[in-house]
């Protein structure tokens, strides 16, 4: 029997010919990655365990982006620690204030992750490289500071659902509402332990950013990873960020997969998840009248040009609904520049809406807009468990960005047909 | 090892944004981080919590952000052991690193209520569930699991060079 994708990549990096699904394996990591909340806890750990070297100061990346920058005197404290943390060990992708963006936006765009790398990452979205041909997959920050010190990480391999995309999305569908109409048919514990493989030819109509997208989202579902078939559209993504050789892993015709999933792009509406699990799946047209105070656009999961590039189409010559806040995050610096030239910013600020540097800021309510008692956002963020926000009663739905800027003018959930 | 306490009771999808709240992330302190444990799922945890106490989930549990918090949360305000019928993984790997007990048992998950008083035998992976005067089975750990456990954590385990 064949081995998948992610079977492939983890065999190579483990130093064996052959994997099957259940075997406990150490296998060799290209990259570990570190937060400004998970990294503390990681390098507590580190010292106290007297590591005093890590394996590779090239190979580890230390981006400062959830509370930065700096939201209180703790994370700026947390900060500081990380700060010095990188330049004792000579850490070479150490990313601070300036430089930094929300990590998974930033990695791929630094050519930091290319195809057949083996990540870690003390964040749970760190699944998001599998957009590009990569197994990646989130840990704690323990996993982190062993990961750091010796540059492997036990696994046990996992076995895989297939999901075969045909067709082509229609306007206003995006790499979010994909896989917002997966979670809601897998559930958020649909995927547990198991790896996502996205392929199909439908695969040529998902541009390398909702593939990010959708592969950043496979934790939802529960997963331990999420992967897509390296294709022409990764190809040139990847030459067009990085220099480092990368490895193309295509999985066995024989390969054994537990489930398989045909799904018709074409199908597929814009879709919102209601509070409080991403499950709760909702297209478009059976959302109904729900008012909202907030809109969030931004995050690792859409804060990406493409993103901003459809807020943009939507707003112009339009305003934000009266008693709704619309925040606009681009996810990196190069994100935010860009739509400084493009003129994406101006259009943003005419339309009423605020436009912060780069940080995850709201996604996870740390801050840059929390919501109080009683509120409710969309968001093209994430997660909308109870309080991840903000107040315990308040009300996250997820949404791609078409529909979450659609609901910024509307003043309600809406699609941009409506507005 | 044999750990006993009264059980606190939760249903599937425990996530770690209500086991520990993204606003309390700017410490690292347990201590600090056990004064807000499962504040937005039961404001009243923090209070009744007593050493040795259990917290029983359904599915999913842990399931969510990455945060070692959350286990950290849970082990430093005196639980000794979380049991659920599943675990997200990340938080299922992150008890395991930081040497939080952790069973996977279908069975316990369905039959323990709130408040019942149980005992867990972890090297035999049995329940017992003193309050119903029932037993459950769950299954051992595989043995690079367990020495990561018997070093109390990983680091431990790779300070020591038991893997």
């Amino acid at each position: 029997m064949g081995m998948t994708m992610t079977q492939k990549i983890l065999a190579a990096h483990a130093g064996l010919e052959k994997v099957v699904p259940g075997q406990l394996i150490e296998a060799r990591l290209d990259l570990v990655l570190g937060n400004d909340i998970t990294s503390p806890v990681a390098i507590n750990a580190f010292e106290k365990a007297e590591l005093d070297t890590v394996f590779d100061k090239t190979k580890i990346a230390l981006v400062m982006d959830h509370f930065t920058p700096n939201k209180d005197i703790k994370a700026a404290e947390q900060c500081k620690q990380v700060r010095e943390f990188a330049k004792k060990h000579g850490i070479v992708n150490y990313f601070d204030v300036g430089q930094m963006g929300v990590e998974h936006a930033l990695l791929p765009e630094k050519g930091l992750v290319v195809p057949g790398n083996l990540v870690i990452g003390a964040d749970s979205h760190t699944c998001t490289y599998g957009a590009l041909g990569a197994f990646s997959t989130g840990v704690g920050s323990t996993d982190m500071a062993a990961g750091m010190a010796r540059g492997v990480c036990w696994f046990k391999v996992p076995s895989a659902v297939k999901f075969v995309l045909r067709g082509k999305p229609r306007k206003w569908v995006s790499g979010k509402d994909v896989i917002l109409h997966i979670i809601g048919m897998t559930g958020v514990d649909g995927m547990l332990y198991k790896s996502m493989e996205f392929t199909g030819d439908g695969l040529k109509n998902l541009t390398a950013e909702d593939r990010l997208c959708m592969a950043n989202m496979a934790i939802e579902a529960g997963a331990k990873n999420g992967i897509f078939e390296v294709d022409d559209v990764t190809v040139k993504y990847v030459k067009e960020h990085s220099t480092k050789p990368y490895t193309v892993y295509k999985a066995d015709d024989d390969a054994e997969y537990e489930n398989t999933y045909e799904i018709d792009l074409s199908q597929i509406k814009p879709t919102v998840a209601f509070p409080h699990l991403p499950e709760n799946t909702r297209t478009i047209d059976e959302c109904g009248d729900v008012k909202i105070h907030q809109v969030i656009i931004g995050s690792c999961t859409n804060g990406r040009i493409e993103d901003l590039r459809v807020a943009a189409e939507i707003l112009k010559g339009k305003k934000v609904a009266d008693g709704v806040r619309c925040i606009i995050i681009p996810a990196t610096q190069k994100v935010y520049l860009d739509a400084v030239n493009e003129g994406l910013v101006n259009i943003f600020i005419e339309s009423g809406c605020a436009v912060s540097t780069p940080t995850c800021g709201p996604c996870l309510g740390g801050y840059m807009g929390i919501l109080a008692d009683g509120e409710r956002a969309v968001a093209t963020t994430n997660r909308n468990f109870v309080g991840r926000m903000g107040h315990t009663g308040s009300e996250v739905y997820l949404a791609g960005p078409a529909v979450a800027t659609a609901s910024a003018v509307a003043g309600g959930i809406a699609s941009p047909d409506e507005i | 090892m044999k750990l006993s306490g009264s059980v606190f009771k939760y249903g599937s999808n425990v996530d770690t944004d209500v086991i520990i709240p993204a606003r309390y992330l700017n410490s690292s302190d347990p201590r600090e981080l056990a004064s807000h444990c499962m504040e937005d799922i039961d404001k009243g945890f923090v209070k009744k919590v007593k050493a040795g106490d259990v917290i029983v989930g359904e599915k999913n549990f842990g399931c969510g952000s990455s945060r070692e918090h959350a286990p950290i949360a849970i082990k430093a305000s005196g639980v000794s052991c979380v049991i659920a019928a599943t675990f997200a993984r990340i938080f299922y790997r992150n008890a395991i690193n930081i040497g939080l007990p952790i069973l996977e048992c279908e069975e316990a998950s369905r039959r323990i209520s709130d408040g019942d008083e149980i005992e867990v035998d972890l090297a035999a992976g049995m329940i017992n569930n003193k309050t119903k005067g029932e037993t459950y089975k769950s299954l051992p750990f595989p043995e690079f699991i367990q020495n990561i456990i018997d070093s109390d954590g990983l680091l431990n385990a790779v300070k020591a060079k038991k893997i």
